[in-house]
């Protein structure tokens, strides 16, 4: 503890120095101002000897300009900056000269001097040049901004003053934190502080045991802030020698084509059956040999073909035919030879690479020669790295119900038309595309987002309702007798509907925009985080499961649709009147479709093809989970949804691969549960 | 059921019996008459070898409709008669595809690198010749090492046997696996599907071996015979395709005459009734379904050579509906309506999306059939099922007495 | 049925002889999933040749466009192309978006000696005498905005995304070579790719955001095609990725693309073209103003349509100087032709039938058009890219060494038909 405080003794002593020399440039340059006559270096001179640089400017470049403008001083500085980060900076060619400006409307721009803040000048747009620094200029202007902005009375402008800091943290910045740690008043800004001078300390510090002390103070720290600071301290690079050196931070010692890298940095052994590959193989391992002038290098297959080539003279090599060589033995036979007679040189074979590589030593070597550092970032960091472990399979899991809702709503309306009815639409992927088209037109019409969704999600049900009852009295009524008639029929409605949209709103993708409190994400830690949107998707199916079953099983409506689906001429007799019923059933599933579509073009895109994308998963998650009933598709949703995720984690890079084995493993799974996963029983799992 | 069952006793290729048979369905014979007539004037008429009134293109959509009424056959035999609703019979055609696209592919490119190769001064070895193929074939998709799947794509025969033998195998596990757990009606349609899907998703992959999203192309030329015009190939695979199909029809109505043909009937009408005859329905269902799809297949590996190019998006659910659509439109349970609906469906749309169709002038706006021909196609999908339930077909029937539905 | 196609035929064959205007073939999709990119370019084709006619024509006479619709179909566009040089009798051909699509009319191009202009960036590796790429090659878009991410932005660890296809696959090797080049390591290069029209994005951009883990700086490079892009980025911007942590950079992200969403959460988001809509050049805004006036108000102009634009003109001019709407000989013509850019500066057309433009990188803007922040100058084309091995050694040249892949080291002619 106690060079701890020396360090900080030693840094509030630079900061002083710092301040001091402020002031004194702060002096100096009020001499400047007062006397003008003097070689003045006005800011507007300073800006025109760089002006090149300023409005052409490269990350590469601008570093020395900004160091002398930040060398200037004073709050015209810092508005210059914020000006010039935010192309707010105008250029006039003629006079060599930066300007802010004023729109005036008609073509008239006020020009506003940088330095006195003067209107001089009213020109036309053509006249003047806007500055557009890139991101990566933009990122060092923010940098050069932090002692500005720290030092600001507007606490909103420190803590932004904190985001550049975390992207570009240089040693100086260490002093000036601690300065503002020291007189910030706003607590959780102290505390952001406090951070941010911890993880400059990491990366900075001198002093062994501040450093170690400060590692241990974020154990258990889930942000990707900390292990982004503490994993470079584990960085290190292979060598080879011929015994292994003494003094240096060995991370493990390698042996090539065997060992792994562990996530810790030491050695693990190659397993034989899948894992990790190994972390240097001995090709590799005999480069780094002839890298370090131990090995000679080797002859490569390119080089011995080459050099076959050039031996060749009238279709011969010595008194053999050129034309045989069309086979690596007669070429080794015929390279050895040019060995032989001294015009190449010899290859390295097999064995003698292996032989050099198992004699010599390869090693890897922390970056950082502190061993305490490293074990403390080791502990720390596998502190961290179980839970985020944790956090990771609780993400995966989300994901999955968030996958699982996504499908669960969209096959909703059909495990009423198909899973109750038993009518096979094929269209019902062109009722969630209507819906999502019912939601895009009345954003253009309602222009605020929140009411509109709040317009858009009936307006949705009652449109593919009205076409759904359409669908139903025209096409399905005549086909009840011949279900896999009413899949043609269906497609055919299918790729019309699809066309039709594509003829009335084009090909391209239309925006549906969510309200503002829809977007972003809610976010538990660094690691575990699930958008607004995917929560509000999961929320809409549980309260469209909970409507389902409520219409389902409680009201009047449902009892009716039950009766008609499982014995339509008792039900009849019973004073129900089927076709209107199965009328309103069709209407009723399709209409939820549509309320799908809002919420899937809300969070993927809305094209013609939108249904089409979901119809076959649709059908897959109604039959595996099993038809006629409701939970079977809720169960059929999970099973699709986690299932696809936990394939995609297995695989991460190929996400067309986790598709594929989860169509197989439902292929497979109907061999097993022909009826699905909750299959009905008794009389109503007839036929 | 005109006619009564032919008795058989398995010599069913005995020379009297089958032209007793050819004697018995004169529905056959005018088929095969009129295909025949339909092939000779082709022939004489296109640019290759006669009088040039029918160009090569068209010519290769014809070659290519006759391959379309090859499978549409084997949509109705599994379909119509059998009972069994396939939205995955495309995947068969597209795996006979990309079995012969393999051996055009690589033969053509192995010839290319041979020939590039005369110009080095070192012959070149087998292994550099290998790897020079798998760099032409496989560094568009970022590759250049020929996967395991290709061991045999140098050797013709091999493949021939494989556009059989991949498809059949395939339809076979598929089937034995569906039938045997009683899957059945809509659940195997979607089963069938996703089936198609699963392959074309697989094929999609670019570690799938098959060149991914790009699929094999060039396909039209043959090893060999660069030298030889298309207008010459594509008639030559007309003339194939349009012997395929007689061969196919004749097949299928051989299977459907036959004693088979009446089970396979019978489980289509009542699948309970014939198995408690004590038949094995399984065993019916699946040789079937097996048989189509190697037909499914052939028709793919005569296809895709004059397409040019096969992809995964080939595989697709929707081109199976749209098989099943034609079968529905040409009328089901007639093989010859097969043919109509295939040949009726693709050729008017290769008419509406070619351009040609005159645009219709309303008086508020132009009518384009690009973009309206989908939307009447789809239409008259529903008109069909609903009004014309045994499709065109159904207007053959009454000249034709033989026909039975 | 027989008598049915005999009369069709004869009703094409005799269509096609009756007229003898100039005619251009227009093989854009139509229908199908690339109906959304490319009913634009046919448009595009569409208004040029309105304009070109307004001038007169060429040669004296009319030129008549011929649309077909390949329907998103790879098979169809063999047969389409086919038709529209055997059947039609076209002169030129513009058309094709998918490289995939392109492979499929490159041997029919080639074996009937067509011409077609192909206006989308691509992944280069190929050069065919029979077509002309109007759109950039890697190294006038990719590498570029690679470059610019390594020097200008300080990016050290590189996620590759893309769409599972010819383009993205063989932009994704040449930059995985070209980082490797320039010194980052294997380990520090993250490739994923996925179907057409993915829409789950969640994992991939938890996947991306969990990469800054070891403290480098993350950029990503974004070779996802077409309406994938949406889902894409409202995930992004659901995850609050702020372009200053891990900036974006698209290469097939246009104007277009973006009309499909709320932009005010990407701003910053970057993408690399050889045009932008909002370019501030008198020749961008006339050409615009048409544009608009023919298709509406809210329509906006990409980078494809001014290849089209430059591509058309291009010919034209070739065919008048050549007198002749003959193949070869317009194709003689077209070498070292120039012609100013939307963008400012002239474009040529170079012996590998690859154009030289500038290439330009802009940042995304809340109103979903782009802030130009770099622009470079000309870049001539590169068929054969120089950061692979295998293809280092090759040079197209179709004006004096009358060869697309010629090998400088044996100096020699590796073959003259395209891979397919």
């Amino acid at each position: 503890m106690a060079t701890s405080r020396s360090l900080l003794m030693y840094l509030k002593c630079l900061k002083l120095s710092f301040l001091g020399c402020c002031m004194l440039i702060f002096s100096f340059l009020n001499t400047l101002v007062f006397v003008p006559s003097a070689g003045a270096q006005t800011f507007e001179n300073l800006l025109a000897k760089h002006a090149p640089l300023i409005q052409r400017s490269s990350s590469k470049t601008v570093a020395p300009v900004l160091g002398e403008i930040v060398e200037f001083g004073g709050p015209v500085v810092q508005k210059f900056l914020s000006r010039w980060r935010s192309k707010d900076l105008y250029f006039l060619m003629e006079s060599n000269q930066f300007a802010y400006t004023q729109d005036l409307g008609d073509d008239r721009i006020k020009l506003i001097n940088v330095e006195t803040g003067a209107a001089f000048a009213t020109v036309t747009k053509a006249s003047i040049k806007q500055i557009k620094p890139n991101s990566g200029v933009r990122a060092k202007i923010s940098a050069s901004l932090i002692p500005f902005l720290l030092a600001s009375a507007d606490p909103k402008e420190r803590a932004t003053s904190l985001d550049a800091l975390a992207r570009d943290f240089n040693e100086s910045h260490l002093a000036l934190l601690d300065a503002a740690i020291t007189t910030e008043t706003n607590a959780a800004l102290k505390r952001r502080l406090e951070r941010a001078y911890r993880f400059g300390l990491i990366g900075f510090g001198r002093d062994e045991d501040t450093v170690v002390a400060a590692i241990h103070e974020l154990e258990g720290d889930l942000s990707l802030e900390t292990r982004a600071v503490l994993n470079p301290l584990l960085a290190d690079k292979l060598y080879v020698a011929a015994t292994l050196p003494e003094g240096i931070n060995l991370a493990r010692r390698i042996i090539p084509g065997k060992t792994t890298k562990l996530t810790d940095g030491a050695a693990g052994r190659r397993s034989i059956i899948g894992g990790a590959p190994a972390e240097l193989s001995v090709g590799a391992a005999y480069n780094m040999l002839v890298d370090a002038a131990i090995s000679p290098a080797l002859v490569s297959i390119e080089a011995r073909n080459a050099a076959l080539a050039d031996a060749i003279k009238d279709g011969r090599i010595g008194v053999e035919k050129a034309a045989g060589l069309n086979n690596e033995t007669a070429r080794s036979a015929a390279y050895s030879r040019l060995v032989l007679n001294g015009s190449a040189t010899k290859m390295v074979d097999k064995e003698a690479i292996q032989q050099a590589v198992d004699e010599a030593v390869f090693y890897a070597v922390y970056d950082n020669p502190s061993k305490k550092i490293v074990t403390a970032a080791q502990t720390t960091l596998a502190s961290i790295e179980g839970q985020v472990n944790l956090y990771k399979a609780i993400d995966l899991l989300v994901d999955g119900l968030s996958l699982a809702s996504i499908c669960f709503l969209a096959a909703i309306g059909l495990a009423i038309t198909f899973g109750v009815m038993g009518v096979i639409n094929m269209a019902h992927g062109e009722f969630i595309m209507m819906g999502a088209y019912t939601g895009y037109v009345v954003q253009l019409f309602v222009p605020n987002y929140t009411l509109s969704l709040v317009v858009a999600l009936p307006a949705a049900f009652a449109v593919t309702f009205a076409a759904g009852v359409v669908l139903e009295r025209l096409v399905i009524r005549h086909l009840y007798k011949r279900p896999l008639e009413t899949l043609l029929a269906t497609f055919g409605i299918s790729i019309a509907l699809q066309q039709i949209a594509k003829n009335i709103f084009g090909t391209q993708a239309r925006p549906l925009t969510s309200p503002d409190w829809l977007d972003g994400a809610l976010a538990i830690n660094d690691v575990l985080a699930i958008s607004n949107i995917r929560i509000a998707i999961f929320v809409l199916g549980v309260v469209f499961l909970a409507l389902l079953i409520f219409v389902m099983k409680r009201t009047r409506f449902g009892l009716d649709t039950r009766a008609v689906t499982q014995n339509p001429a008792m039900a009849s007799s019973m004073g129900i009147n089927p076709d209107r019923i199965n009328m309103l059933t069709f209407g009723f599933g399709s209409g939820i479709a549509g309320i799908a579509g809002v919420a899937i073009g809300l969070f993927s895109k809305v094209t013609s093809e939108l249904g089409s994308d979901y119809i076959v998963q649709s059908f897959m998650t109604v039959v595996v989970g099993g038809v006629g009933n409701i939970w079977g598709t809720l169960a059929g949703a999970a099973l699709i949804g986690t299932l696809q995720k936990g394939i995609e984690w297995l695989n991460p890079s190929n996400t067309l691969a986790a598709q594929t084995y989860m169509i197989i493993f439902i292929i497979l799974f109907i061999q097993f549960r022909p009826r699905g996963i909750v299959a009905l029983k008794g009389r109503a799992a007839g036929d | 059921m005109a006619q009564p069952p032919i008795k058989n006793n398995g010599r069913l290729l005995d020379q009297t019996i089958f032209t007793k048979f050819l004697f018995c369905n004169p529905s056959i014979m005018i088929f095969l008459a009129s295909l025949g007539l339909f092939t000779f004037g082709v022939t004489i008429l296109c640019e290759g070898f006669g009088l040039g009134l029918i160009s090569t293109s068209f010519v290769k959509t014809l070659g290519k409709t006759l391959c379309f009424c090859i499978i549409a056959i084997a949509m109705d035999l599994v379909w119509g008669y059998c009972g069994i609703l396939s939205l995955g019979h495309f995947a068969f055609f597209g795996l006979g595809g990309y079995m012969i696209g393999m051996w055009l592919m690589f033969a053509r490119t192995k010839l290319i690198v041979i020939e590039a190769a005369h110009n080095a001064l070192l012959p070149p070895t087998p292994a550099e010749i290998n790897d020079a193929v798998g760099a032409q074939i496989f560094g568009v998709v970022g590759g250049a090492d020929i996967p395991l799947i290709w061991s045999f794509a140098d050797l013709l025969w091999v493949q021939l046997i494989l556009v059989v033998l991949v498809p059949g195998l395939l339809a076979f596990l598929f089937g034995w696996l569906a039938f045997r757990s009683r899957v059945n009606g809509v659940y195997l349609s979607i089963l069938t599907q996703a089936m198609t899907l699963a392959l074309s998703l697989y094929l999609f992959q670019n570690e799938s071996g098959l060149r991914g999203n790009n699929g094999l192309s060039g396909l039209q030329y043959l090893p060999g015979l660069e030298d030889v015009p298309q207008e010459i190939i594509s008639i030559w695979f007309f003339l194939g395709s349009a012997f395929a199909l007689a061969l196919c029809f004749l097949g299928a109505m051989v299977i459907v005459k036959s004693k088979l043909g009446n089970i396979i009937q019978g489980i289509r009408d009542n699948e309970a009734r014939v198995r408690f005859l004590g038949y094995n329905v399984e065993g019916y269902k699946l040789f079937v379904f097996t048989i189509t799809a190697i037909m499914a297949a052939i028709a793919g590996a005569l296809y895709y050579p004059q397409a040019g190019i096969i992809n995964p998006a080939e595989l697709a659910p929707i081109a199976s509906i749209y098989l099943a659509v034609w079968v529905a439109i040409g009328g089901r349970g007639r093989i010859y309506g097969a043919v109509i609906g295939a040949a009726f469906v693709s050729l008017v749309s290769s008419y509406f999306t070619g351009g040609q169709a005159p645009d219709i002038p309303l008086g508020f706006g132009v009518l384009r059939w690009t973009d309206w021909w989908l939307v009447l196609l789809g239409f008259s999908f529903v008109a069909v099922t609903l009004y014309a339930p045994n499709g065109i077909g159904g207007f053959f029937d009454r000249f034709n007495r033989s026909g039975d539905v | 049925m027989k008598k049915l196609l005999i009369a069709s035929a004869l009703v094409f064959g005799v269509a096609s002889q009756a007229v003898a205007d100039i005619k251009v073939g227009i093989l854009h999709s139509l229908s199908g999933t690339m109906a959304i990119s490319e009913t634009t370019l046919k448009d595009t084709m569409l208004m040029l040749i309105d304009q070109q006619n307004a001038k007169g024509g060429i040669l004296g006479e009319k030129i008549v466009p011929v649309v077909v619709d390949p329907a998103s179909n790879w098979p169809l566009f063999a047969e389409k192309a086919r038709e529209l040089l055997t059947v039609h009798k076209v002169d030129v051909m513009f058309g094709n978006w998918t490289s995939v699509s392109r492979k499929s009319v490159l041997p029919v191009v080639e074996e009937l000696n067509g011409l077609l202009f192909y206006p989308v960036q691509y992944e280069g590796e190929e050069s065919s005498k029979n077509v002309f790429y109007t759109g950039a090659a890697p190294n006038q878009q990719a590498i570029p905005a690679t470059d610019y991410f390594l020097e200008e932005l300080g990016v050290e660890k590189f996620a590759l995304l893309g769409t599972d296809y010819v383009y993205p696959r063989t932009t994704n090797k040449i930059l995985e070579q070209y980082l490797k080049d320039k010194g980052i390591a294997a380990s520090d290069i993250f490739v994923n790719y996925t179907p057409f029209g993915h829409a789950d994005w969640s994992k991939i951009v938890a996947d991306v955001v969990a990469l800054g883990a070891d403290g480098k700086k993350v950029g990503v490079i974004s070779t996802i095609n077409g309406d994938a892009n949406v889902g894409f980025y409202k995930e992004l911007a659901a995850a609050g990725v702020s372009a200053d942590d891990i900036p974006v950079v698209a290469f097939s992200v246009g104007e277009e693309e973006l009309s499909g969403l709320d932009t005010s959460n990407l701003v910053g988001h970057l993408a690399a073209w050889n045009y932008f809509q909002s370019a501030d050049t008198t020749e961008n805004a006339e050409f615009i103003k048409i544009w608009k006036e023919k298709m509406g108000n809210k329509r906006v102009t990409n980078d494809p349509m001014e290849a089209h634009y430059i591509g058309f003109n291009m010919w034209v001019e070739a065919v008048t100087k050549a007198g002749t709407t003959d193949v070869d000989k317009v194709r003689e013509n077209m070498y070292g032709l120039t012609f100013p850019n939307l963008t400012g500066g002239i474009a040529k057309m170079l012996p590998n039938h690859h154009l030289s433009k500038p290439v330009l990188i802009g940042e995304i803007t809340a109103d979903g058009q782009f802030d130009i922040i770099s622009k470079t100058a000309e870049v001539p084309g590169d068929a054969w890219t120089d950061f692979l091995p295998e293809s280092k050694v090759l040079v197209s040249d179709w004006q004096d060494l009358k060869c697309g892949m010629y090998n400088k080291t044996t100096a020699s002619c590796v073959q003259l038909k395209s891979i397919y």
